[in-house]
């Protein structure tokens, strides 16, 4: 019962989260508002939800919020490349959308490759694809913006903003994700290889598990939810430059902490992570919406917040300790 | 872009006056180093732009100048940087837009102590008297300039938001500017949060006030990068006939419109990435010239109209 608790820690937050926003503005709990905050959230969403895996699996990416200003970028070229050739109609779009899908997944990769094949710690691996991604789009776009061909845009556009009424597709795709992605780590193999091998990798191999390949499989799977995130994102500004994804590495870290997910591996929740994530984004859009406190101090508030939820847990395992 | 034509002038009447009796006399080389932040910014990149495209002029033009160019992430690169420059290329002047004005300081005074000419852009240091020329835009006359026309142009009654670059004194400087201009009006600033010079920060930014706000005339971005997101924002709201929006800093796309006569964009307020080809010019004519090339240069903010918005168009650069 007293465990329960803990568990549900984050949902609880969540629920108080929207019971202070309601009450301070009308406007929170309007549906342009909700479509608006759900949305967004999905691009941290899905990354989040690939970044459980890892984690859990006992890994790190801090690559992420690079490889997807990285992806959108190749994205964007490639559409504007194929332009001439194809014109402007779904097939030019779904070639950028294969783009960043297998860019994605290629990138993913490459990271996880050179965690398991070469034996590099996964700090000091992505924290260097970190800045190569990021320099990259950097000089694609030659310092400034790449930016979509107007026409494509246009045609373009209702993947982030249309979608059936107020779902809009960010929010569909994140929800699809999110259940297919808890399936996986409560009820398929690959899931409890993945909660094995982060809680002692050394058992895990001697129970003939694979630990390389599934710990490599993680990394493509992160990958291929970059991916998706830039399918989505790029009908959003229609742009990426080097200041697209800052910092969404440890956006999507955070959440899957404030999520419940240790840090050290060896259990994951996915969920969790996706309480995690939408509370990080209402923290913002209550802010926002309420004057409560000075903007300067809507990061302090946020790390308030992750501080807290590391500390729920860590009560959590003394509890289990005992 | 007057003021670089101006300039050039300057540099081919002096080249041309000085002739090859003067170059004789001082055959040997001398070294600019130019240390600037990374493009991680559309202005930033713009800047960079600006710095290579002077920089390989100028080389061409003055065959005993050569310039050392680097780009840093943070303060701390960029204190190496210069001591690289110092170090191993023993440079005779040094350009630089501190990254930070603290850090920065002691670095660039060790520079000046040397004995080296040295040229701060943008961002002032914050020990006066080390540099021996300043170039800077004007943050002051950013804000007060686009104060002025929302002043002049909204109703009385109308209601503005507003979006913050990332918390810094310029920003405070420029918006303190805007509020100052509008003191006294009757237009009314709903709204301020931080929008950090950044595109997808700016559309949440602006997402939050449209369902906060049910009436919103017009939307300072301060910023072009920003501006975008905000579009995008009132877009998706459907309100675009509702309000007008006004960035800043002469983003090539945004001046584009205004030259198209977009009603949702009127006008913009410069703040030229360019300045970094004043600073690198006036720099190298102190060495090529005889001409006085110490003080301070400031460049104005100036109003983009779609009557003036062609010679503010640069559609080569990134920017």
């Amino acid at each position: 019962m007293k465990i329960d608790l803990h568990t549900l820690g984050p949902l609880v937050a969540l629920v108080a989260l929207v019971i202070l926003g309601a009450l301070l503005n009308s406007a929170f709990l309007a549906p342009a508002n909700i479509t608006n905050v759900l949305a967004r959230s999905a691009f941290i969403g899905l990354i989040a939800v690939g970044m459980t895996f890892v984690i859990t699996a006992g890994g790190l990416d801090l690559s992420v919020g690079s490889m997807a200003a990285f992806l959108a970028g190749i994205t964007i070229i490639a559409m504007n490349a194929a332009l001439p050739s194809l014109g402007v109609n779904w097939g030019t779009i779904m070639l950028g959308m294969v783009v960043a899908v297998l860019g994605g997944i290629a990138a993913g990769w490459l990271n996880g490759a050179l965690v398991t094949k070469a034996r590099i710690e996964p700090f000091i691996v992505t924290l260097g694809t970190m800045g190569i991604f990021r320099s990259l789009v950097t000089w694609l776009a030659d310092g400034g913006t790449l930016s979509l061909d107007y026409g494509l845009r246009t045609l373009y556009r209702p993947v982030y903003y249309g979608g059936i009424g107020w779902l809009t597709w960010p929010i569909i795709a994140f929800a699809v994700v999110a259940v297919c992605g808890e399936w996986t780590m409560r009820h398929s193999r690959f899931g409890r290889h993945v909660e094995a091998i982060g809680s002692n990798d050394r058992v895990a191999r001697y129970s003939a598990i694979d630990v390389n390949r599934m710990r490599l499989l993680t990394y493509v799977l992160l990958g291929l939810l970059v991916g998706l995130a830039v399918v989505l994102y790029v009908p959003r500004l229609g742009s990426a430059s080097g200041s697209t994804g800052v910092l969404w590495e440890l956006e999507a870290i955070a959440a899957v902490i404030i999520g419940g997910t240790a840090l050290k591996g060896g259990r994951g929740r996915v969920w969790g992570t996706v309480v995690g994530v939408l509370i990080l984004s209402l923290i913002d859009n209550i802010l926002n919406l309420a004057d409560l406190v000075s903007p300067y101090l809507n990061g302090a508030i946020q790390g308030v917040i992750i501080v807290l939820a590391v500390v729920l847990q860590r009560e959590k395992r003394t509890a289990e300790e005992r | 872009m007057k003021r670089r034509s101006l300039m050039k002038a300057a540099a081919l009447v002096a080249a041309m006056g000085m002739g090859t009796a003067a170059f004789a006399q001082d055959a040997e080389k001398k070294i600019i180093g130019v240390s600037i932040p990374s493009a991680t910014h559309g202005f930033m990149g713009g800047l960079n732009w600006h710095a290579q495209d002077t920089i390989k002029r100028l080389g061409e033009t003055y065959p005993n100048l050569e310039f050392v160019l680097s780009t840093a992430g943070d303060p701390s690169k960029q204190v190496n940087d210069i001591e690289d420059m110092m170090a191993t290329r023993n440079i005779d002047a040094l350009v630089v837009l501190p990254f930070e004005s603290e850090p920065l300081t002691a670095p660039v005074k060790a520079v000046k102590d040397a004995g080296k000419f040295v040229t701060v852009v943008d961002r002032g240091l914050s020990q006066e008297g080390i540099e021996d020329l300043y170039v800077a835009g004007d943050n002051t006359a950013f804000g007060r300039v686009a104060g002025e026309y929302f002043r002049e142009n909204l109703e009385p009654g109308s209601k503005v938001v507003v979006l913050r670059g990332i918390p810094t004194t310029l920003d405070n400087e420029r918006v303190e500017a805007f509020q100052k201009a509008l003191e006294g009006s009757e237009v009314e600033i709903l709204d301020m949060q931080h929008g950090n010079w950044n595109r997808d920060d700016a559309f949440a930014v602006m997402q939050d006030y449209l369902s906060k706000y049910p009436q919103i005339n017009a939307v300072w971005a301060a910023d072009d990068d920003m501006a975008i997101g905000v579009l995008e924002a009132i877009s998706a709201a459907n309100r675009n006939d509702e309000m007008w929006v006004i960035g800043g800093a002469g983003m090539k796309e945004i001046v584009k419109r205004i030259m198209d006569g977009d009603k949702q964009l009127p006008v913009n307020v410069t703040y030229p990435p360019a300045l970094i080809s004043s600073a690198i010019e006036m720099t190298a004519l102190n060495f090529v010239s005889n001409a006085p090339m110490t003080g301070r240069f400031i460049i104005s903010s100036q109003l983009i109209t779609p009557e003036n918005a062609e010679q503010y168009y640069y559609p080569d650069s990134p920017f």
